[in-house]
């Protein structure tokens, strides 16, 4: 082979055996692949497909003694890793590959200022002198586009915005120039503006350093946004691969069809308008501001949400989509009544609840349940989800034997066993959590039900069930459903209205589809502008037989 | 990977722990197992004090006066000739029951006071600030002024040692219930409209039990070293009741001549501690989730 085509990444068999009591024997099972130089190869898959631990021991960083590579080579321009000592691997590391991981914020040490970390880098692995490194430091800031690098070397990683640490990151990772850059979910953790800017960014710098990379991600928008080619992973092996678009448009394998299928469309379905149901939700100048108080200092003011006016309708799912910081949990939070809104109606079936006394409100936390985020933690570990599903219904004097029945019958609604009632939350998996807590929801026979970032934490394939069945329990019970997300592809697949929230306030409202296809605030249209693989159409493919 | 916290831990509450530690921890911690193991003897050795061949610990025999350590007086006799031995094995039922009783008490009165702080905002600062101005008094101090005040007896001792305590678990269990307050489970539960004590009880206590089982032993260990040290200066336990202090008190001004009457009861002091702290160490490393997943 030549030096132009010789992979700068090449994956042969690649065997990693997991500790004994695992669920199964080997975390990724003679996997295959290969980086060519100047592409990017996306490796996608769900939680528990290998991805990462695949990424992990190219980079010589799997936990020692838990994780051991068993078989095949991982050869790095030809030099073979797995047989390389840790002292070859730590050279290695940073000079011919680099690692940009999830979570800019705990990737970055709190305590040294930015400037240092990247020229810690430099120190480590060159012989330059300190004005050399300071240059150096400086042009690889510049190339990632860091504003000022000059006077952003002395600032401290809590000081830059989410974005800005992941530039931080590349910064550190392109300092000395490797072939291979290794990124592992990057752009996860990040809203969707400023992972359009990172992804932008990890495009333009492979093209301008002539870089390898290799992009995990579970994102199939992401996927279509920047591959050059795809490498699909499932329960540790490799199903399939090939060019990015092949794959995209006319995936093989049963399991990158169902996954393929399970992607949202940016485009909502047609539903019919709900003008006639009856209001069942309202806020009316719902406000929550945050007070900073202190004794030496003006007090300041965080205006979490401000007069935020919207209904939902019986029936209707109503969704609100905005980035971290808009104040969409907080709205969530208040008509909840978790927190206390500042001022402000919260009218269910006409009755304001924004104000009731202690008492009162707990005659009244029947009216509004919510499902959060985190499967894992919105259960209590040591609890039955018998014993979960039924204490509401028991806090207003349901016997137990007929909060049992009812919950029993849930379980059978949202599609699990109804003898599992007593079974501890950690044996049931994410998506199974998720619908135990719809169940748990629903046994208050609530008027209105708040999924907060209800299917965020799942994956695409599960999320896809999760919604079907907040759909189906909508219909079934004729609902009022305040959808929170910051998904816009969910949202558009679930919602029939929609309002946008940005710094606290909604800055537009109306029909689902009328704000797809065309957005009026210039927020709006920044952020439908930014999802990822948002020109590209996510094909439905006929699944032959139940893959996973 | 997200952060691995206590519910990773499973469920079961107690009985959980308890099959969990017939399976792993004996085989994984075998220092918890010489801790424990130590100080059930120790226990032991205290209830059966009787029958384990001592002589009545408060018997004056003048005649017999300072002995060195023989087959007749193990570890030797004092200057009013009492025999160390049966005065060091009764003296353990002193040292147990004072570490024991603070323990007990400062984590329950702690955790009430820590519970309350935690969730109920109002009462918070007032709580806090108190326990602030009781960390702020010296330990012993405060135990001297309560035995002046009072009288020096076992309940005073114990009252006087479990005070300064408080307000370490208070803190500790006020910190678990801040962060556990958080969790969506408790803001479904409010949701779903339990009532406070419930939500207390059912979702917020069961989270301090393993850090509290770890405290406790520390209090225990430090309140044994306490009650040593009153006894010691004389503000302790009345010098007729043989706790190790009081015996290490009396030996003091003959140490040069017959160093055997602190020597035994000072050792075993010692080994009771050791053995109560590594006992905590070897429980922290099991019930902290993040300690024992690396195993």
């Amino acid at each position: 082979m030549d030096q132009a085509t010789q992979a700068v990444l090449d994956i042969r068999g690649l065997t990693v055996r997991l500790p004994a009591r695992a669920d199964r024997e080997n975390a990724v099972e003679e996997v295959s692949f290969s980086v060519l130089p100047r592409e990017i190869l996306c490796v996608v898959g769900e939680s528990g497909s290998g991805k990462s631990v695949t990424a992990h021991t190219v980079m010589g960083l799997l936990p020692p003694k838990q994780l051991t590579a068993t078989a095949g080579e991982v050869l790095l321009q030809g030099d073979d890793l797995l047989k390389k000592s840790s002292a070859e691997m730590r050279r290695l590391r940073g000079a011919r590959m680099s690692m940009i991981f999830q979570e800019p914020m705990t990737a970055l040490n709190p305590l040294i200022s930015i400037g240092d970390q990247i020229e810690e880098i430099l120190q480590i692995h060159t012989e330059m002198s300190g004005s050399e490194r300071m240059a150096r430091v400086i042009e690889v800031m510049t190339a990632v586009s860091l504003p000022e690098p000059e006077r952003l070397i002395h600032s401290y990683p809590h000081q830059l915005s989410g974005g800005q640490r992941q530039r931080v990151m590349i910064a550190g990772a392109l300092a000395l120039e490797p072939a291979l850059l290794i990124a592992d979910e990057p752009t996860t953790a990040l809203d969707v503006t400023t992972q359009a800017q990172i992804l932008k960014l990890v495009k333009e710098i492979q093209r301008t350093h002539g870089m390898a990379v290799l992009f995990i991600t579970h994102d199939f928008g992401v996927v279509a946004e920047i591959a050059d080619r795809v490498v699909v992973m499932q329960h540790g092996k490799v199903v399939e691969q090939g060019e990015a678009k092949g794959v995209l448009t006319n995936p093989q394998h049963p399991y990158t069809q169902m996954l393929i299928s399970s992607v949202p469309s940016m485009t909502p379905p047609a539903r019919p308008p709900r003008t006639d149901a009856p209001v069942v939700l309202e806020t009316r100048d719902l406000c929550k501001t945050y007070r900073d108080k202190s004794l030496f200092r003006m007090a300041r003011e965080t205006r979490a949400a401000h007069n935020v006016e919207l209904n939902v309708r019986r029936g209707e799912i109503l969704g609100v989509v905005g980035e971290s910081g808009s104040g969409k949990s907080t709205l969530a939070r208040c008509i909840v009544r978790l927190i206390s809104p500042t001022s402000g109606q919260i009218l269910i079936d006409g009755h304001d609840i924004a104000h009731l006394s202690a008492r009162r409100l707990r005659e009244n936390r029947r009216l509004v349940q919510i499902v959060f985020q985190d499967p894992y933690r919105s259960l209590n570990p040591r609890r039955t989800v018998g014993a979960s599903i039924v204490e509401g219904p028991m806090n207003f004097n349901v016997g137990k034997a007929e909060a049992l029945t009812r919950a029993q019958d849930l379980m059978k609604l949202v599609g699990l066993d109804p003898d599992a009632l007593d079974r501890f939350p950690h044996q049931f998996s994410g998506g199974q959590r998720q619908r135990i807590c719809i169940a748990r929801a629903l046994a208050m026979e609530p008027e209105v039900l708040i999924a907060d970032e209800a299917v965020s934490a799942l994956d695409v394939s599960v999320q896809a069930q999760v919604l079907d069945l907040l759909d189906d329990v909508r219909k079934r019970f004729n609902l009022a459903i305040l959808f929170i997300t910051h998904d816009l592809r969910v949202a558009a697949q679930v919602c029939d209205r929609i309002a946008v929230m940005y710094k606290g306030e909604i800055v537009e409202h109306g029909v689902a589809a009328e704000v797809f296809r065309a957005p009026q605030h210039e927020y709006t249209q920044a952020l439908f502008d930014a999802a990822p693989g948002r020109d590209f159409e996510f094909g439905r493919f006929e699944v032959a037989e139940a893959a996973g | 990977m997200s952060a691995i916290t206590d519910r990773d831990l499973g469920p079961g509450g107690i009985r959980g722990y308890l099959a969990e530690f017939r399976r792993n921890v004996l085989r994984r911690h075998p220092t918890m197992a010489i801790g424990g193991g130590l100080l059930i003897l120790m226990i032991l050795s205290a209830i059966l004090a009787p029958f384990l061949f001592t002589v009545d610990p408060i018997a004056l025999s003048p005649i017999q006066r300072l002995r060195v350590p023989s087959g007749d007086h193990w570890f030797g006799t004092d200057m009013f000739g009492r025999d160390i031995y049966s005065r060091t094995i009764y003296g353990t039922r002193i040292s147990l029951v004072v570490g024991l009783a603070a323990a007990v008490l400062s984590i329950t009165i702690g955790l009430v006071i820590g519970m309350t702080a935690g969730y109920i905002r109002l009462l918070d600062a007032i709580l806090m600030r108190i326990m602030d101005g009781l960390m702020a008094i010296p330990g012993i101090l405060l135990a001297i002024a309560l035995v002046s005040l009072s009288g020096a007896s076992l309940i005073t001792v114990t009252i006087a040692i479990t005070i300064p305590e408080i307000p370490r678990v208070v803190r500790l269990v006020r910190a678990i219930v801040l962060s556990v307050r958080e969790e969506p489970y408790v803001e479904a539960a409010v949701a779903a409209g339990t009532r406070l004590p419930l939500i207390l009880i059912r979702h917020i206590l069961p989270n301090t039990i393993p850090p509290l089982i770890v405290q406790a032993t520390y209090v225990c260990a430090s309140a044994m070293l306490t009650e040593s040290i009153l006894g010691f200066l004389g503000v302790g336990t009345p010098p007729e009741i043989p706790s190790w202090g009081n015996i290490m008190a009396e030996g003091r001004t003959y140490f040069q001549i017959a160093p055997w009457i602190i020597f035994f009861p000072g050792a075993l002091l010692a080994l009771t501690v050791l053995a109560v702290n590594v006992l905590g160490d070897g429980l922290r490393d099991t019930l902290d989730p993040r300690i024992a997943k690396k195993m």
